[in-house]
């Protein structure tokens, strides 16, 4: 019974998401007061039926009801509660309908959080949101039903969940991405609404910006998470693969930037007004992309969905609609529009132009990388070809490098023209103290001398320090936005410090060991105790045990397991990792070679833990400048009850 | 038929996860170049993934030959092409540079150039300069440093 | 209003996008993958003879006529699937099947074939997996098509079941057989 309200209570959603996009639209057009406001109630009235289905399905998945099939694909009754849990969104089905109840929690957050928009706009925003959202249903209800029954021969039990995502991960990663993509849709759906307007003003700029901020920092988190939890779990140290699937996220967080920093500039400068909209469209065309791309089965990764054609050729209809729509409507209206301003080559807004050029670059370096196999494929009429790790970083480490010395000396930017000299003329010990000290530090405590990682260390240093001493003179910081930039600008040099080191310095062996036998690695000295059986909820184990020390000292015992899940009999390599501020030490279990020894992969692995502090850093300084005073009520604020002319 | 074909074939890419040998080498210098060769290959079974981290059994045995040809003294290059010859483009990771992936390998250094024209044309271009007095000049800079950011 | 034509540009790229990513569903399974030794000569090698330990078994003995060369071994489920098949097309066909017994072992693929009965004119053993990498082989069963002159024309990966034979190697079989008569 449940399944089917939960499926009836999609159809209903579908409703709701069409009247959505119909009734405040059909308001706008025959200036009808009355209908333009229906928007806020129709939102709440979709989120409500959206959260019901969900829960009706995660209801399934707790109650072990197996003759729902999504539900006997991706659980069993042994799984552990938290699992069955986020086993709701373990595959297509059920992730896709999180996606489609956070877009309409977007949508309702917008119907109850946009006091400055004009009634006229807020309508017009509201309707594209609900049309995007009656696209997501119907995928659903056409093609990704995840109420799907498979009576009257239903399993006893469930497939059980991938043991890989039997884990932490897998409760947040997704949901902090899709939050992400999803989110994007509201600068999406605000450019949509403005261009239909014909007016292109600095108000259209300054509502995007918190939602734009948001979502992004959403999205920051669930790459962080994404990328930590590959780490763990994996078991091979790596932590960014180019994979087809990362590349889905990271694209749309590349564009995020430029859309942010452009934001930022057409609000204040009225430049780049009309390529500011067509970031907040690429933008979230990326996000629509990149769904398209996991979804679809065109292209080959390890965390793809399956495999369906129909989907596939839905997805991408949508694509058609939405991106092709709106990217007429762009060439259409936008027109007209002019930036006034204009700036010399040294100020801020050249500064910020490079960001934004050189995010585009690599954003569509990435793209091209990631779909050229398909590309190839089909031009060529079926030889394949592989486009992997070493041409991504021969691609895009270099424009990372631009990008993060045009971030270190952009705060000595001005608007309009700049006073970098004075940047020189104060710090100028400091700037050149830097390198010599790392130089110095690199030379103790590390095997050789990398110049580029010491170029980029610097940079970092400079960065953070010059951040830090901004901080702290007292009542320079005039705002939550600024102090979320610093915050998010500090968090990107944190990250790459913790890149560089990583990439540069980590050591790491395969070695056979037999128990009591013990390697030294970066000054540390492991240890192989020996192997025993351990029984876990859902799966059988060979645990080592190993010892840690340095200079004799105790540092870690560290226990990986090899565990074989009783259903389905996947084995999977659980490393383990004595985790530290400026190092790991990561230890990982092979084979077993002949009677007594064992492989063993064994990493040091300094600073790796900053990558994901650095994003962490990142996250909240775009969280922080949604606290700004002005995104809050201000008191006395005129013309909310405006009903605008319409284009 | 067919699904129990999928059924097995991704049963048996389970296998393509954190593989460790321990093969042996008599330098610091053949072991790196053995680690870079295995992360640059690509496992021809896996879905995504290098022979580094694959335990599928023909990532084994191409690590097994990419070690015996290190020991034969062949050059990375050599290596390479052993593979290419067999598995064609698809094993590699770094694609070969080629007609066929021109646009690939200068498709971004071209954006790259045309972005920077873009720049020039426009961070360049001359802007009005209105004649200020260096009274007028010294409170317009107090308003823009006032102003940040 | 003067319209700015290159307001188009976004648009006429996501089109040529959208035209690739179509393209892209005729695409044929990414789980598979081509052979790049088509039209190339079936590689050298020098192995034993599974049943005869003492003879060994080179490229010679595989020439001569179009023939079919079976990847299998005893670990591989498909093949005991496809097995049927290549017993009715060993009988039915003056064609010769000659079997590579994959990363296997001796004794085990020597009691398989009793139980199963044998196809094969004759089964090398590549008990290392070199004459498998030098033939591209990523996974058992693979099928290979030789014409006379020991090139090889044709591969399929997976079991050769009746519809495979019917409609893919069949076709290739006939058509090289009439080349190489005429």
């Amino acid at each position: 019974m449940i399944p089917e309200l939960g499926h009836f209570s999609l159809i209903l959603a579908l409703g709701l998401s069409v009247a959505l996009a119909v009734l405040p639209a059909l308001g706008v057009y025959r200036r009808d007061a009355l209908l333009m406001q229906t928007g806020p109630s129709i939102a709440t009235g979709l989120f409500v039926l959206l959260a019901f289905s969900f829960g009706c399905l995660m209801y399934s998945f707790i109650q072990d009801d197996f003759s729902v099939a999504y539900v006997a694909n991706n659980s069993n009754s042994a799984l552990p509660l938290q699992y069955k849990i986020s086993a709701v969104w373990g595959a297509h089905e059920g992730s896709f309908l999180l996606w489609t109840l956070i877009a309409s929690g977007w949508t309702l957050a917008v119907a109850a959080f946009s006091r400055g928009l004009t009634f006229d706009m807020k309508a017009r925003v509201l309707s594209v949101l609900g049309l995007l959202c009656a696209g997501f249903a119907s995928f659903l209800l056409f093609t990704s039903n995840p109420f799907d029954r498979n009576l009257p021969f239903h399993p006893a039990d469930g497939g059980d969940l991938n043991p890989l995502l039997q884990d932490f991960g897998l409760i947040v990663h997704p949901p902090m991405l899709y939050m992400g993509y999803v989110g994007f849709a509201v600068p999406f759906a605000l450019a949509i609404a403005t261009l239909t307007t014909g007016r292109l003003d600095a108000a259209w700029a300054r509502w995007s910006r918190p939602w734009t901020n948001a979502a992004w920092a959403f999205l920051t988190v669930g790459i962080t998470l994404g990328s930590w939890w590959a780490y763990y779990e994996l078991g091979w140290g790596g932590w960014w693969f180019w994979d087809a699937v990362e590349n889905a996220s990271f694209m749309p967080w590349l564009m995020g930037i430029a859309l942010i920093h452009s934001l930022a500039a057409s609000e204040k400068r009225g430049v780049f007004k009309s390529w500011t909209v067509l970031l907040a469209i690429s933008t979230f065309s990326l996000s629509l992309l990149g769904a398209f791309l996991v979804r679809s089965g065109v292209l080959t990764s390890v965390h793809a969905f399956a495999v369906d054609p129909t989907r596939g050729i839905f997805i991408l209809m949508f694509l058609v609609l939405v991106i092709g729509g709106s990217l007429t409507l762009y060439a259409w209206k936008a027109s007209g529009i002019k930036s006034e301003a204009q700036f010399e080559w040294n100020s801020r807004e050249a500064m910020l132009l490079i960001n934004n050029l050189l995010l585009v670059v690599a954003t569509a370096s990435v793209l091209l990388g990631t779909l050229y196999p398909l590309l190839y494929e089909v031009i060529t009429d079926g030889k394949k070809i592989s486009v992997g790790p070493p041409y991504f970083n021969r691609v895009f480490v270099p424009i990372v490098c631009l990008l993060f010395i045009a971030m270190a000396v952009s705060p000595f930017s001005r608007w309009r023209r700049t006073s970098g000299d004075v940047l020189l003329r104060q710090h100028w010990p400091f700037l050149l103290a830097t390198p010599v000290i790392i130089c110095l530090v690199t030379y103790v405590v590390a095997t050789g001398i990398d110049v580029i990682a010491i170029g980029v260390e610097t940079l970092a240093v400079w960065i953070l320090v010059l951040l830090a001493r901004h901080w702290w003179q007292a009542g320079s910081i005039s705002s939550a936005s600024q102090l979320g930039m610093m915050l998010a600008h500090a968090g990107i040099a944190v990250a790459i410090l913790g890149v560089i080191v990583t990439i540069t310095y980590s050591e790491g062996r395969d070695v056979r060991m037999n128990p009591g036998e013990s390697i030294a690695l970066a000054g540390y000295d492991i240890t192989f105790e020996g192997v025993q059986k351990v029984r876990g909820p859902n799966y059988l184990a060979d645990q080592a045990e190993f010892n840690v020390t340095r200079d004799g000292e105790f540092v870690a015992k560290l226990r990986p397991e090899k565990r074989v899940y009783s259903v389905g009999q996947n084995v999977m390599t659980e490393a383990d990792m004595d985790p530290g501020l400026m190092r790991d030490v990561y230890v990982a279990l092979g084979e077993k070679v002949g009677d007594t020894a064992w492989a063993v992969r064994v990493h040091v692995k300094p600073f790796v833990r900053w990558i994901w502090l650095g994003g962490l850093l990142v996250a909240l300084g775009g969280f922080v400048t949604l606290l700004d005073k002005r995104y809050r009520r201000v008191r006395g604020l005129v013309s909310n009850n405006v009903v605008g002319t319409a284009a | 038929m067919v699904r129990i074909l999928w059924v097995i074939l991704l049963a048996v890419s389970f296998n393509c996860f954190a593989a460790i040998d321990a093969y042996p080498f008599p330098d610091e210098q053949l072991q790196q170049r053995y680690d870079g060769l295995i992360a640059e290959l690509r496992c021809p079974q896996c879905l995504n993934t290098n022979l580094a981290g694959s335990d599928a059994m023909i990532a084994q045995d191409l690590r097994r030959e990419v070690h015996r040809m290190l020991l034969d003294g062949h050059t990375d290059d050599e290596i390479l092409a052993f593979m290419y010859e067999r598995y064609g483009d698809f094993i590699l990771y770094r694609p070969r540079l080629g007609a066929g992936t021109l646009v690939l390998w200068l498709g971004p250094l071209l954006l790259l150039m045309f972005a920077g024209f873009v720049w020039f044309r426009l961070a360049r271009a001359k802007p009005e300069v209105l004649e200020i007095n260096t009274e007028e000049q010294a409170r317009l800079d107090d308003l823009l440093r006032d102003s940040d950011p | 209003m003067t319209f700015n034509k290159s307001l188009l540009i976004p648009l006429g790229v996501f089109g040529l996008l959208v035209v690739f990513l179509a393209l892209g569903f005729r695409l044929q399974d990414p789980h598979l993958l081509p052979s790049v030794l088509i039209d190339k000569p079936f590689p050298e090698f020098e192995l034993q003879d599974l049943r005869q330990p003492d003879q060994l078994r080179t490229l010679a003995d595989l020439s001569g006529e179009v023939s079919l060369v079976n990847v299998w071994a005893t670990w591989c489920p498909n093949c005991l699937i496809e097995h049927p098949e290549l017993l009715r097309i060993s009988r039915e066909t003056d064609l010769p099947l000659y079997g590579v017994n994959y990363n296997d072992d001796n004794g085990k693929a020597l009691g398989w074939l009793a139980r199963h009965e044998n196809p094969y004119e004759f089964s090398i053993v590549d008990d290392k997996g070199t004459l498998a990498i030098d033939l591209g082989v990523y996974g058992a069963p693979e099928t290979f098509v030789l014409d006379a002159s020991g090139v090889i024309r044709f591969r399929h990966v997976g079991p050769v079941t009746p519809e495979v034979w019917r409609e893919t190697l069949l076709p290739v079989v006939e058509q090289l057989q009439g080349m190489s008569d005429g």
